[in-house]
């Protein structure tokens, strides 16, 4: 095999080039790195490596690329604490670890879920850099085999993913995912930058950030209910089953680990298609294909398998178009390409040729990072499960200020945290109702490509069709575009014909005495699709309002059809869930608006105060009234928290957004921008 | 190897650092224990985003007191958010300082609503040119060479373009100027799209700036699968168009225009041309000092990038990274930053017209 005479002396090379102290020493630095930075959510590899690039200019090139990808290697590994733990995404690489991930917690089972879930990212990173050794050097004509309407077939595939998410009602899936595209059409147009739906503010030119999506819509709905509950996550005391546990469950699901890390790699293969959707496509197989589907979404330790196999086995597809063309496949890597730059490096073909090994000792550092970062996070897992154990409102205040600052990495204004709360409470609204959050998720997620390839594509078959009648056909159908078809195909059909798996909030969710709520709730959804339909339609630029304008009038259509079936439904039907009827917020002892005043305080504070000050005045506040500790606690954990924050921001160089007061007086880092 | 390379770049970097002490221009500036923050409107990874990692450690090395330089990104509104935010709140210490692109200069010159910051306001420490090639498939590219006109007028072009209003402007124009038949398509997130476009063969025609297109497109070329035409071309020293010091085998577009139409190209649409080609690529990246600032800070700052300039592995470091391309400062500085934000208001309502005939685009 003429690959294998390539790669093994190459990857001997490079393994003795690795397998010195001083290398170990940097691999071993970004791992640690790559752990903390990742278990503070919305930070990942971008923030991670800002952070060390100013020390990568002059490092021996090997030294420097183990310390770079051991820090990307581990990010999706330790963000499965946030999204286990506290069902707050630890970045957009594991949002569907939530669904099932915190459920476990709350049963107690936080440890099994943990370690489950590292061992499933040990192994998909582990086949991540095999794939990479031997993908590297033949994947070039297979990568330029995935054209537009190549793309444009996987985005559908995804798409396809509403059917297996959309839970009892089809409809309010499919219209979850519509709203999704069109807050994610709002913005500058991809195409010629035409304004759509920002009204002139300049927030909302670039549209909302995907850490603002996904913590307003999974995060702060969970964070509010347990607010108000007033207990622990987990609802035992004593912590059930153990990390031993997680690895056992781990081994008896191997077969859907090695699918779910397949995925994994072909999504990061192909570049264009982003890294934010692999874990819900991973999820959804994960549900298409069990048997027995009952306990997703109530903690089914397969939907922590799933996700979390292919999250990390897409760092090392990822590696394959970022080495091979020097193209990005997402921000992080982008980074990394010009801290190769800075180590004399210039990823693509010439490098592959030429510098093998050393491309190679990309490969060893990414397998000894997984090797790392998760057996030091099992390690981890037993102890750190027990925070789940801690009186939840207790939490609360480092929670907000950890969402907080996710969501100022967005764009480090105030605004980021008016969009958090404005997208908080669209979420609220969605859980209480039983809207599917990731049919609205994977909308959001894959709005911008949908356009871009529909449109890209469409514009180009029409020329080969002037060309030639033949020559559109072959464009439009390749044999890669036919295979992508049939597995869509059979991907919707296998979401259809079984009972949809998403019926596990059945308990909480009952129809409720007052019909009223939910149809208020989906005629504002329908209204926003009418007034989208409406503004985006005096667009003067065509290209640019056509997706647009596409989707908000078929989900105005598909609001008014869901409006039509409540109005002929009984009262009884599932349609009118509300979860403020029966279930746990029901009987909660706090209510939700006197809970959520809690953060618009926050919001409001930062306002006049500027976030550092208005922070300390929120523990304060909040550990006194709501909780009546002692001042000596209150001090003590004031001071932690926003110690911890501090030394966060100034390693990451980051400003915390100024109030009124910093407008009239002029204050020092960290009070004020420097 | 490394070894060496860190050696002799810790003395170079000895050698500057005196160099700027004796020139004494900067006696009065200093920035012993202070961080600089270098704001790019861009994100992470991007050409502007190469330039100034790149200048950023050799920048702390030379100004006085050797302080710490980083880099902060900050994109939003295709670079306008960055620039009006440093308009509006860089204070003039000498501690914040602005890297633009030609991205930042032409929402400027068209009069984007967006923009509220005035290039006049600042002070240029540093001007950074660059150049850009266009070229084709390996078989088109070969009857070019036969006979472009023929090429002109018997092929559909595709081309794949980030949006008439940004850098594409200077490629749409020109193809549009030869009277090739081009169907553009839009939304690229980057110039790497396109090239990748072009690899799948679903693009047919593709340009990169002369950075990317060294290291990216160099390999395709020897491969024998892809083939310059045209370079857009750099500025002499009396502001002509002449031939691209980095690839001075390939002709210019002037050159080729010439060589097609059988005159030298003129009027309303070459002048327009010219106007956004300058502003887009000899004037592209620029480094400034907020309004106001002392004018010691601003020749401590012109000393240092100079200093920069002047290392003897200057040309070795830069080349893979930046092209041989100039970099000036001080009064040349000066002059690249006239030519790329001053332009004259024919040009100006022309492209505006141009923009909107031929892709509906209107800025308001």
């Amino acid at each position: 095999m003429d690959i294998f005479a390539t790669a093994l002396p190459a990857l001997n090379e490079a393994f003795s080039l690795i397998l010195q102290p001083q290398q170990i020493a940097y691999l071993a630095t970004g791992v640690l790195l790559g752990l903390s930075v990742g278990v503070f959510p919305g930070l990942g590899g971008i923030a991670g490596l800002s952070l060390v690039l100013p020390f990568i200019f002059g490092m021996d090139p090997v030294s420097g690329l183990a310390l770079m990808v051991g820090l990307v290697a581990v990010i999706p590994t330790s963000d499965t604490f946030a999204s286990v733990l506290m069902g707050i995404p630890g970045s957009s690489a594991s949002q569907a670890t939530v669904l099932d991930g915190f459920p476990l917690s709350k049963k107690g089972q936080a440890a099994r879920a943990l370690a489950a879930a590292f061992v499933s990212s040990l192994f998909g990173g582990l086949f991540g850099a095999v794939v990479l050794t031997f993908f590297i050097l033949m994947a070039r004509p297979l990568i330029l085999a995935f054209g537009l309407p190549e793309l444009l077939m996987l985005t559908i595939l995804g798409f396809s993913m509403v059917g297996v998410l959309a839970g009892r009602s089809l409809l309010k899936g499919l219209v979850a995912a519509g709203l999704g595209m069109a807050i994610g059409a709002i913005g500058e147009a991809p195409a010629q930058g035409s304004p759509r739906m920002d009204f002139g503010f300049w927030y909302l030119q670039d549209g909302l950030q995907l850490v603002i999506i996904g913590l307003g819509i999974f995060a702060i709905p969970e964070i509010i209910s347990l607010l108000r509950q007033n207990r622990a996550i987990s609802e035992t005391s004593r912590l059930g089953a153990g990390w031993m546990d997680g690895i056992r469950d781990w081994w008896r699901n191997i077969f859907l680990s090695i699918r779910c890390a397949t995925i994994g790699v072909i999504v990061g293969v192909v570049p264009g298609l982003g890294g934010s959707v692999v874990d819900w496509i991973a999820y959804g197989h994960t549900v298409q294909t069990s048997k027995n589907k009952e306990n997703f979404g109530k903690g089914d330790i397969r939907g922590v398998i799933g996700p979390e196999s292919s999250n990390n086995a897409k760092e090392g597809g990822g590696l394959v178009p970022t080495l091979l063309f020097g193209i990005p496949g997402s921000g992080s890597m982008a980074v990394f390409i010009g801290g190769m730059i800075l180590l004399g490096y210039e990823a693509g073909p010439q490098m592959i040729r030429n510098d093998l090994p050393i491309t190679y000792t990309v490969v060893w550092s990414l397998a000894l990072a997984n090797v790392f970062g998760a057996g030091l996070c099992i390690f981890l897992s037993g102890g750190i499960a027990k925070l789940t154990t801690i009186r939840f409102p207790l939490l609360v205040p480092f929670l907000f200020m950890m969402i907080s600052f996710a969501a100022f990495q967005s764009r480090q204004t105030l605004w980021d945290l008016g969009a958090l709360v404005a997208i908080g409470l669209l979420g609220i609204f969605m859980r209480r109702f039983e809207w599917p959050r990731p049919a609205f998720l994977i909308g959001f997620v894959l709005a911008d490509q949908a356009e871009v390839y529909t449109y890209q594509a469409t514009q180009i078959a029409l020329t080969r069709f002037r060309r030639g009648f033949g020559e559109g056909l072959e464009y439009i159908f390749s044999p890669t575009v036919i295979v992508l078809l049939v597995i869509t195909v059979v991907s919707i059909w296998l979401g259809t014909r079984q009972k949809p798996g998403g019926d596990a909030e059945a308990d909480r969710l009952r129809p409720g005495t007052n019909r009223m709520a939910p149809v208020a709730f989906a005629g504002l959804v329908t209204l926003f699709m009418a007034v989208m339909f409406l503004v985006t339609s005096q667009l003067s630029v065509m290209i640019d309002k056509v997706f647009p304008m596409v989707v908000s009038g078929f989900a105005f259509i598909g609001g008014l059809i869901l409006l039509l079936q409540m109005w002929r439904s009984p009262e009884s039907g599932i349609l009118f869930a509300d979860g403020e009827s029966r279930g746990e917020d029901s009987i909660a002892p706090h209510g939700l608006w006197e809970t959520l005043v809690w953060f618009v305080g926050l919001l409001v504070l930062t306002a006049l105060f500027g976030f550092v000050i208005a922070l300390a005045l929120f523990f304060v506040i909040f550990l006194r009234l709501r909780e009546r500790l002692s001042w000596v606690r209150i001090g003590i954990m004031t001071a932690g928290g926003i110690g911890v924050l501090l030394v966060m921001a100034g390693a990451l160089n980051r400003d915390f957004p100024p109030g009124l007061l910093q407008a009239l007086v002029e204050l020092p880092w960290p009070f004020a921008g420097r | 190897m490394s070894r060496n390379f860190l050696s002799s770049f810790a003395k170079t970097a000895a050698m500057t650092a005196a160099a700027a002490v004796i020139s004494g221009s900067a006696l009065a500036a200093d920035f012993s224990g202070e961080t600089i923050e270098w704001i790019i409107p861009f994100s992470e990874g991007g050409g502007s985003d190469k330039w100034a990692r790149f200048y950023a450690p050799l920048l702390s090395e030379a100004l006085p007191g050797k302080p710490a330089v980083v880099v902060k990104n900050m994109p939003g509104a295709g670079s306008t958010k960055g620039a009006n935010f440093f308009a509006d709140r860089a204070r003039p210490d000498g501690l914040t300082i602005l890297g633009t692109s030609g991205s930042t200069q032409f929402p400027f010159l068209l009069g984007d609503p967006r923009v509220k910051f005035d290039y006049a306001d600042w002070n240029v420490v540093l001007a950074s040119a660059t150049g850009g090639v266009a070229y084709l498939p390996a078989d088109l590219g070969a009857q070019w060479k036969e006979d472009p006109k023929a090429v002109i007028e018997n092929t559909s072009f595709i081309y794949g373009s980030q949006g008439a209003t940004r850098l594409d402007l200077v490629p749409q124009l020109a193809f549009e100027l030869l009277g090739m038949q081009v169907d553009v398509v839009f939304g690229l997130k980057g110039r790497g799209d396109g090239r990748l476009m072009f690899e799948r063969g679903e693009a047919n025609i593709d340009y990169q700036t002369s950075s990317s297109f060294l290291s990216k497109v160099t390999p395709l070329v020897d491969e024998g699968r892809a083939v310059p035409i045209m370079t857009w071309g750099a500025l002499d020293a009396d502001g002509n168009i002449v031939r691209d010091p980095t690839f001075p085998d390939i002709p210019t577009f002037k050159e080729v225009y010439t060589q097609i139409k059988g005159e030298e190209p003129s009027g309303e649409a070459w002048e327009a041309w010219k106007a956004f080609f300058v502003a887009g690529f000899p004037a592209q990246k620029m480094v400034f000092l907020p309004n106001g600032t002392d004018q010691e800070i601003i020749d401590a700052y012109t000393a240092a990038f100079q200093a920069v300039i002047e290392r003897p592995d200057f040309a070795q470091i830069s080349k893979s990274r930046l092209g041989v391309y100039p970099q000036a400062t001080g009064a040349k500085a000066e002059t690249f930053k006239t030519a790329g934000t001053v332009v004259a208001e024919e040009p100006i309502v022309w492209v505006k017209g141009w923009l909107k005939d031929r892709y509906g685009v209107e800025l308001k």
